[in-house]
């Protein structure tokens, strides 16, 4: 369960991201966040996954508040959590199945089993052919899929998605909502930060829409 | 438990291959710090060879008792007693006057003018072994015997090997200075190559702690690396030394042969070696620890930076 009260996030140069956020988030639930560039889709992302932190408020994730947690905990937190980023944070210097592979080293699963995980992830993706390919060589969809290979891979029970199909096109972007919906019948929470107007009609899922920082949906 | 493992063993994999990435690199950092290391090392050595000679030369402490001419055998036998029960005295020999002389003839070249003397010059002599070798014991011993009536020299044949003794502790002072600052440059030497590292894979590590990665996970294969490293540099600086001994060694043997003296250079003790490995891998360690504790701290204040925040 993912549950805000209260919640102002201020920075120093006194922008206001969020103002007076209130809401909850119940297990297996999917949910859109939309809302127009700079709404504060992307800090309210930050703050769940605790990569930033509220100036005020109380975040609890999975019964934990987040203000009372150290660097540890958070790191535990974050392993619990797949994070789909807006900038994909992809290392290019190794292949689609070492990116893959990170957060189960990080996790420490034993190589064997490692291995049969991130097979499986890229499966679901569609991306098991170009598993020892360069991400360098793969298309825009191709790598947004390596993200959400990446982000699903630890079996996270929050799925967190900045703008995921920023960039591709309506098909691309039906194929990747797909993967999501897919994985939020598996039982996995699906938050998706996205403006895309159109995925919103096709999608039939809960929306918090987002205007100035503040929550108008 | 087997976490923990898998976690150690991608660290160890991780910094070998860092290692082996750049092989040109790496083996020039671990020759550095072997040269760096074998400095002190070498002197180390030197001073600690220099001091068992001294030891072999001077042996224990020494008193040499030179009696008056006219000292008879009566007082002879009366010092022998007041030497015997001497608190500080260990040991001692009587060295007759003729058996002195008989022994100064077996010497090169002096048998001709012995024959030629008309009389034994030489006194009858105590070789006097002490218990207690602190200069300020020798030095009231040697004057209490000086001031017996039967006593016409006492000889302190220790004095130079003291000024020895005083000179190689100042030399090992100054090797222990030595050590201590190289031990800084390869602190330095390891945080220099860390950050490098560091900086090449900055967004792994970023990734990685967005990801769920521990500031441990994130250190751990950097520490590896520093140690790794410097304990290779200490075993180098160990192989310089050992092959400069070699070098020297019987040259200088045979030249204490011509004097007499039966010198062999020894390299470090088993103990002395594992202290050499020990503490260059502890300093690349804490190189390492100082360069990435930099890193993540830089790392999260750039996250936080534009976060005022409060409970």
């Amino acid at each position: 369960m993912i549950s805000f009260s209260g919640v102002y996030k201020r920075y120093l140069s006194g922008f206001e991201a969020l103002k007076n956020i209130n809401f909850t988030i119940e297990p297996a639930e999917m949910v859109f966040i939309t809302g127009h560039s700079g709404a504060g889709k992307s800090t309210l992302l930050k703050l769940i996954a605790a990569i930033e932190r509220p100036t005020t408020g109380s975040i609890v994730i999975n019964g934990q508040n987040l203000a009372a947690l150290n660097g540890n905990e958070i790191s535990f937190l974050r392993r619990n959590l797949g994070l789909v980023f807006q900038d994909q944070k992809i290392l290019f210097d190794r292949a689609v199945f070492d990116n893959v592979l990170l957060p189960l080293q990080i996790n420490g699963f034993d190589f064997k089993t490692a291995t049969e995980r991130v097979y499986a992830a890229l499966d679901k993706v569609g991306l098991l052919k170009n598993a020892k390919s360069r991400p360098i060589t793969l298309s825009g969809s191709e790598r947004q899929r390596l993200c959400v290979a990446r982000a699903v891979v630890g079996c996270p029970s929050i799925l967190i998605a900045d703008e995921p199909t920023a960039n591709l096109d309506t098909d691309y972007a039906n194929d990747i909502i797909n993967i999501f919906k897919s994985l939020h019948q598996v039982g996995i929470t699906v938050l998706i930060a996205t403006h895309n107007t159109e995925l919103l009609g096709n999608a039939q899922q809960r929306i918090l829409a987002l205007s100035h920082g503040e929550l108008t949906l | 438990m087997s976490i923990w493992f898998s976690h150690h063993w991608h660290a160890l994999v991780s910094a070998l291959r860092k290692l082996t990435d750049a092989p040109i690199t790496s083996l020039l950092n671990i020759v550095v710090i072997g040269v760096a290391f074998s400095l002190p090392t070498g002197a180390y050595i030197l001073l600690e060879n220099l001091q068992v000679f001294s030891g072999q030369v001077s042996g224990a402490p020494q008193l040499n008792l030179f009696l008056a001419l006219d000292t008879d055998k009566n007082k002879i036998a009366e010092l022998e007693s007041r030497l015997t029960q001497h608190p500080q005295i260990a040991s001692f020999q009587f060295i007759p006057k003729n058996v002195a002389l008989q022994q100064l003839k077996k010497r090169d070249g002096l048998a001709d003018i012995i024959d030629d003397l008309a009389q034994n010059p030489l006194p009858d002599a105590f070789i006097i072994n002490v218990k207690d070798a602190a200069p300020e014991s020798l030095e009231s011993l040697h004057t209490e015997i000086q001031k017996w009536p039967e006593a016409d020299y006492v000889q302190f044949n220790s004095a130079w090997t003291r000024r020895l003794d005083a000179l190689l502790k100042l030399g090992k002072l100054a090797a222990l200075t030595l050590a201590f600052l190289l031990g800084f440059a390869l602190v330095a030497i390891t945080f220099n190559t860390v950050r490098l590292q560091i900086l090449a894979r900055r967004d792994e590590i970023e990734i990685s702690k967005l990801i769920g990665a521990t500031n441990d996970f994130v250190r751990r294969p950097f520490l590896y690396f520093g140690t790794i490293q410097a304990a290779i540099g200490g075993i180098t600086a160990w192989l310089i030394t050992a092959f400069i001994l070699h070098l020297i060694s019987n040259e200088l043997t045979s030249l204490a042969k011509l004097y007499t003296v039966d010198l062999r250079l020894h390299h470090l003790s088993s103990e002395d070696s594992a202290i050499l490995l020990l503490s260059s891998a502890c300093l690349g360690w804490f190189g390492a620890w100082l360069s990435v504790a930099n890193c993540l701290w830089k790392t999260e204040s750039r996250w936080f930076k534009d976060t005022k925040y409060t409970h």
